[in-house]
C-alpha cells in the first residue's frame, strides 16, 4: 500500500483517477443553454460549488451512485407496472443522478408566474361558471368554452370555497434559447409528478451527501403537509376535524405510487369508488366499525368517472351521487370539477390575454408563441410559415396529432395545409423552441440532454409553490420529449435559498 | 387516524395470511422431501399434491407427478394460485393496496422477496437444493413477521394482520399433523407404528417444535404425543391451540381497543374453534383413527370463521364469495 502511495501522488494531486479525468471536465451543453453553463452559473458561486465537486468524480463513481439509487427505486417499488401476457414487469422511472439547479431569482419568477396564472385560472372558471363576463367582452370565444368537451354545464351557479378551483396545478415549463421561461402547458385537472420530486430528494440526499453537503437547497419534504392544510381550508364549514380521503381508481393506475405516496404524507385514507357511498347526498366512507363522514376528497380521477349518476354512466371507478352531494356544498372536491376548460390547448392560446383581463397585469411567465388558427392573422402566419411551425390539434391530448414542420414531408405539409384550411378552428401553431439542456449522466458520460420543468402549485385560501417541481429529462440523445412512455427520465431538481 | 376501511382491514389480513402461506408451502415441501427421501428411493409428492386438493388442476397440465414438476408447480409456477411466489405476489399486492398504512420496510422487505422469488432458477429449488430454498423463503416470511412486529403502527391493521396470520397458520399447522399422519398410517402395516423411524422427529422440526417438544416431553416420543404438542399446547407458537388463542385474543383487543362489535355468529365460531384444541388425552388420540376427519373439521370451522370475518367487517355480503 505504502509504495502505491508513493508512485502516484502527482495523479493524485491533480484529482484524477485511473479511470481518466471526471466526466463532467468534458461537458459541453452543444449551442443550447444549459443553466449549469452560462455565463450567471460562471459567477454564482454556489453552483460554481456544485460544478468543482462534480469535477472531482470519476465515471466508476458516478456510475456505482447512479446504481445504488436504481436498486434503492426498485427495492422501494418506486415503478409503475406494464402489464403483459400473464407477465407483470416493473419499471422504474429512471432517475439522472445530476441534479438541476435553479437559483433564487429564476425561481422567484417561476414561482410569482406560477402563482399569477393559478390566480388567473380561478378567476376564469369562476367566471365561465357564474356570469360569463369574458365571454361577453369577446375576449376569449364563447363556442371555444361552451362548446368544448371539458365544459361541464352542471357547474354552473356552483359555489366553491374561496373560489378556488384549481386546488393542484402542474405548469409546465420550459427554457429557450436565452434561457426565457416559457409556459408549455397548465395542468389544472389531476397533475401528477408530485412524489418524484419528493422521492428524488431523498434519493439524492442518501446517495450524494457530498455533493449537497452545505448547498443552501430549498425543502421539499412538507409538500404533504401544506396540501393537507389546503384540504382543511376548503372542507364545508359544519365540522370541527374535516375527514379528508384521497380517491384513486385503484392499484392498476400508473400513478398509484404517488397516491400511496400523497395518502400517506398527509395521513389520510386512500379510498377507492367502492369504499365510499353516497346516503341523503352525504359522502361515507366503509370502515370496520361501520361508515364514517367524509368532508374533502382529493380525487386522482378525472370529472368523466367521478360519478356514474352525473357523468359516464359506465364509470366503475367513481361514487353514485357524489356529484349531487359536492353540488349541495356537502363535501368538497379538490381539483374542482370542470376544470379541464382551463388547461385546455386553446384556452391556454387565451392565457395572456385571460391574466390582462382577471388581473389587470402583464404575464410574468410568457407562453411559446401561439398563433390561433381560428383567427385569421393567425392562420394566414400558419399557413405562410408551415415548414417552421410546430402544428397541434387542440382537442387531442398526449402530443397526438402534432405535426412537427421542420421534420414532415412536402406531402404532409401539404395534407395539413388543406386540414388547416378546412378547419382552422382545430388547430394552433408554435415555432420550435430549441429547449434547454442540462448535463446528464450517459453511461460513463455527462451530455447534454434536453429538460423540461413541472412546478407544482397549492391553492386552498392562498397560492404556495412547492419550491423545486419535477424536472423531465428526454434521455435519448437530440430527443426533445421528455414523457416517462418515451424515454423520459427525471432529476432531483434544486431550487437555492 | 382511529377508523381503519374494511378493505384495507382485509387487505392487512390477506397479506399476513398469504406470507404465512408462503411460508407453509415451504414447510410442506421440506417436510415432503425428508420423507422421500428417507423412503425407499422413489419419491413420492402426490400426497402435497392431494393435501391441498390440487390434483385435478396439476394433472391437466402435467402427467405424473414428478418432483421435478411437483416443485416448480408449488414454488415458481406463477400460474399456480396455491405456489409460494403466487402467495408472496398476492401478499405484496395487499400490502401495496395499503402501503400507505404499511411501513416503508414492510414495504421494502416484501417487495425484495418478491423479486428475488422472481429471479429464482429452477435448479434452485430442486431435490438438493430444495431445503436451501425453503429455509430462505421461510427466512423471508419470518423476517416479515419482525418487521411487521418491530414497525408497524399498532392500530386495528396490525390486529387483522394477525387475525390472518393466525387463522392461516391454524389452517396449515393441521394440514402439517395431517400428512405426517397419513404418511406414518400408510407406511406401517398396523396403524401406527413405532417411532424409531424418526419421521415424527422430522415433523417436529420442520414445525420448529423439535426442541420445544424435548424439553417439555424427555424421552416420551410417541407419535401420539407429537401430534398433541402440536394440536394443544398453547405455549407452542405454531400450534393449533395458540393459532385459536391468537385469534380469539385479537379479536377481543379489536373490540376492547376499538369498539368493533363481535356479533352471536362469530361468538359461536370461536366457541366451536376451541372447542377443537381442548386438550384431549394423547393416548387415545389415534384410537378411532380418524385424526384426518378431525383435522378436515378444524380446516371447516376456519373457513367459516374467515367468511364471517368478512361480512362482520370487510363489508362482504352475506352468501358471497
Amino acid at each position: 500500500m505504502t509504495t502505491a502511495k508513493t508512485k502516484t501522488p502527482a495523479t493524485k494531486r491533480k484529482g484524477t483517477t485511473r479511470q481518466g479525468a471526471a466526466p463532467f471536465a468534458s461537458y459541453a451543453p452543444g449551442g443550447f443553454f444549459c443553466a449549469m453553463s452560462d455565463e450567471q452559473a460562471e459567477t454564482d458561486p454556489v453552483v460554481r460549488r456544485i460544478r468543482s465537486r462534480l469535477l472531482r468524480m470519476s465515471a466508476r463513481k458516478l456510475r456505482r451512485r447512479a446504481a445504488d439509487a436504481e436498486a434503492e427505486l426498485y427495492n422501494l417499488g418506486i415503478t409503475f407496472t406494464v402489464y403483459s401476457q400473464e407477465r407483470q414487469i416493473d419499471r422504474i422511472l429512471p432517475f439522472d443522478i445530476v441534479p438541476r439547479v435553479i437559483n433564487r431569482e429564476d425561481w422567484r419568477r417561476i414561482e410569482t408566474g406560477v402563482t399569477q396564472r393559478v390566480a388567473a385560472m380561478n378567476a376564469f372558471l369562476h367566471d365561465i361558471y357564474h356570469g360569463g363576463k369574458i365571454l361577453k367582452d369577446g375576449v376569449v370565444p364563447r363556442d371555444l368554452v361552451v362548446g368544448n368537451a371539458n365544459y361541464r354545464p352542471e357547474m354552473k351557479g356552483v359555489d366553491v370555497p374561496h373560489g378556488t378551483y384549481v386546488h393542484i396545478c402542474g405548469t409546465d415549463i420550459v427554457r429557450d434559447d436565452e434561457g426565457r421561461f416559457l409556459v408549455l402547458e397548465d395542468n389544472g385537472r389531476c397533475p401528477s409528478g408530485v412524489s418524484y420530486v419528493l422521492e428524488n430528494r431523498h434519493l439524492m440526499m442518501r446517495s450524494f451527501p457530498d455533493l449537497m453537503e452545505g448547498i443552501p437547497v430549498r425543502k421539499v419534504e412538507n409538500y404533504g403537509h401544506r396540501l393537507r392544510q389546503a384540504l382543511l381550508e376548503i372542507a364545508p364549514p359544519r365540522r370541527r376535524t374535516p375527514q379528508i380521503a384521497l380517491l384513486s381508481p385503484g392499484v392498476y393506475n400508473s400513478a398509484y405510487f404517488e397516491h400511496v405516496f400523497l395518502a400517506r404524507e398527509m395521513g389520510v385514507p386512500l379510498v377507492e369508488g367502492g369504499d365510499l357511498f353516497v346516503d341523503e347526498d352525504r359522502v361515507f366512507m366503509k370502515t370496520t366499525a361501520g361508515p364514517e363522514r367524509v368532508d374533502v376528497i382529493y380525487r386522482r380521477i378525472d370529472d368523466d368517472f367521478l360519478d356514474p349518476k352525473a357523468f359516464r354512466r359506465d364509470s366503475k371507478l367513481g361514487v353514485p351521487g357524489l356529484f349531487q352531494a359536492y353540488r349541495k356544498g356537502n363535501v368538497t372536491l379538490a381539483n374542482a370539477v370542470g376544470t379541464g376548460v382551463a388547461d385546455d390547448k386553446a384556452v391556454y392560446a387565451y392565457m395572456p390575454r385571460i391574466i390582462r383581463y382577471y388581473l389587470d397585469q402583464e404575464p410574468i411567465l410568457s407562453n411559446v408563441d401561439t398563433h390561433i388558427c381560428r383567427e385569421k392573422e393567425g392562420l394566414a402566419y400558419t399557413l405562410d410559415n408551415l415548414d417552421k411551425l410546430v402544428v397541434k390539434p387542440v382537442g387531442e391530448a398526449g402530443g397526438y396529432g402534432v405535426v412537427i414542420g421542420p421534420c414532415a414531408s412536402k406531402a404532409e405539409l401539404a395534407e395539413l395545409r388543406r386540414q388547416l384550411r378546412a378547419d382552422p378552428e382545430n388547430y394552433i401553431s408554435q415555432p420550435m423552441i430549441r429547449l434547454s439542456v442540462a448535463p446528464t449522466l450517459i453511461g460513463d458520460r455527462i451530455e447534454p440532454r434536453h429538460i423540461d420543468l413541472r412546478p407544482f402549485a397549492v391553492t386552498g385560501r392562498r397560492t404556495w409553490v412547492l419550491p423545486g417541481g419535477l424536472t423531465r429529462v428526454a434521455l435519448p440523445r437530440g430527443s426533445l420529449v421528455v414523457n416517462s412512455s418515451q424515454g423520459g427520465g427525471s432529476k432531483d431538481t434544486w431550487v437555492l435559498e | 387516524m382511529s377508523s381503519l376501511l374494511s378493505r384495507f382491514a382485509e387487505n392487512a389480513y390477506w397479506m399476513a395470511r398469504y406470507v404465512e402461506r408462503a411460508e407453509n408451502v415451504a414447510r410442506i415441501l421440506d417436510v415432503n422431501e425428508t420423507f422421500a427421501r428417507d423412503s425407499s428411493g422413489t419419491s413420492d409428492w402426490l400426497p402435497v399434491l392431494q393435501l391441498n386438493s390440487d390434483e385435478e388442476r396439476f394433472f391437466k397440465r402435467h402427467k405424473r407427478a414428478s418432483a421435478n414438476e411437483v416443485l416448480h408447480f408449488y414454488v415458481a409456477d406463477a400460474a399456480n394460485p396455491t405456489s409460494v411466489v403466487s402467495a408472496v405476489r398476492m401478499a405484496r399486492e395487499n400490502a401495496r393496496s395499503i402501503r400507505h398504512i404499511v411501513s416503508t420496510e414492510m414495504w421494502v422487505q416484501l417487495n425484495v422477496f418478491h423479486n428475488r422469488l422472481m429471479r429464482l432458477k429452477r435448479t434452485d429449488y430442486m431435490p438438493g437444493n430444495l431445503s436451501r430454498a425453503c429455509d430462505a423463503i421461510k427466512e423471508a416470511c419470518q423476517t416479515h413477521a419482525g418487521v411487521v412486529e418491530g414497525t408497524l403502527y399498532r392500530d386495528q391493521a396490525l390486529r387483522f394482520a394477525y387475525l390472518g396470520r393466525y387463522l392461516e397458520r391454524a389452517d396449515q399447522s393441521s394440514r402439517l399433523i395431517d400428512i405426517a399422519y397419513r404418511r406414518v398410517l400408510s407406511r406401517s402395516d398396523d396403524g401406527i407404528g413405532p417411532i424409531d423411524s424418526g419421521e415424527w422427529n422430522s415433523v417436529l422440526r420442520l414445525a420448529s417444535g423439535y426442541h420445544a417438544f424435548r424439553r417439555t416431553h424427555p424421552g416420551d416420543t410417541t407419535p401420539q404425543n407429537v401430534a398433541a404438542f402440536l394440536m394443544f399446547d398453547r405455549r407452542f407458537p405454531r400450534s393449533m391451540a395458540a393459532c385459536v388463542q391468537g385469534v380469539d385474543f385479537n379479536l377481543k383487543r379489536l373490540h376492547s381497543e376499538f369498539g368493533l362489535r363481535i356479533s352471536p355468529p362469530l361468538r359461536a365460531i370461536l366457541r366451536e374453534l376451541s372447542a377443537h384444541v381442548r386438550r384431549r388425552a394423547a393416548s387415545r388420540l389415534f384410537d378411532d383413527a380418524d385424526l384426518h376427519g378431525s383435522m378436515d373439521e378444524f380446516q371447516k370451522t376456519l373457513i367459516s370463521c374467515d367468511t364471517r370475518l368478512g361480512i362482520d367487517y370487510f363489508g362482504q355480503e352475506a352468501g358471497e364469495g
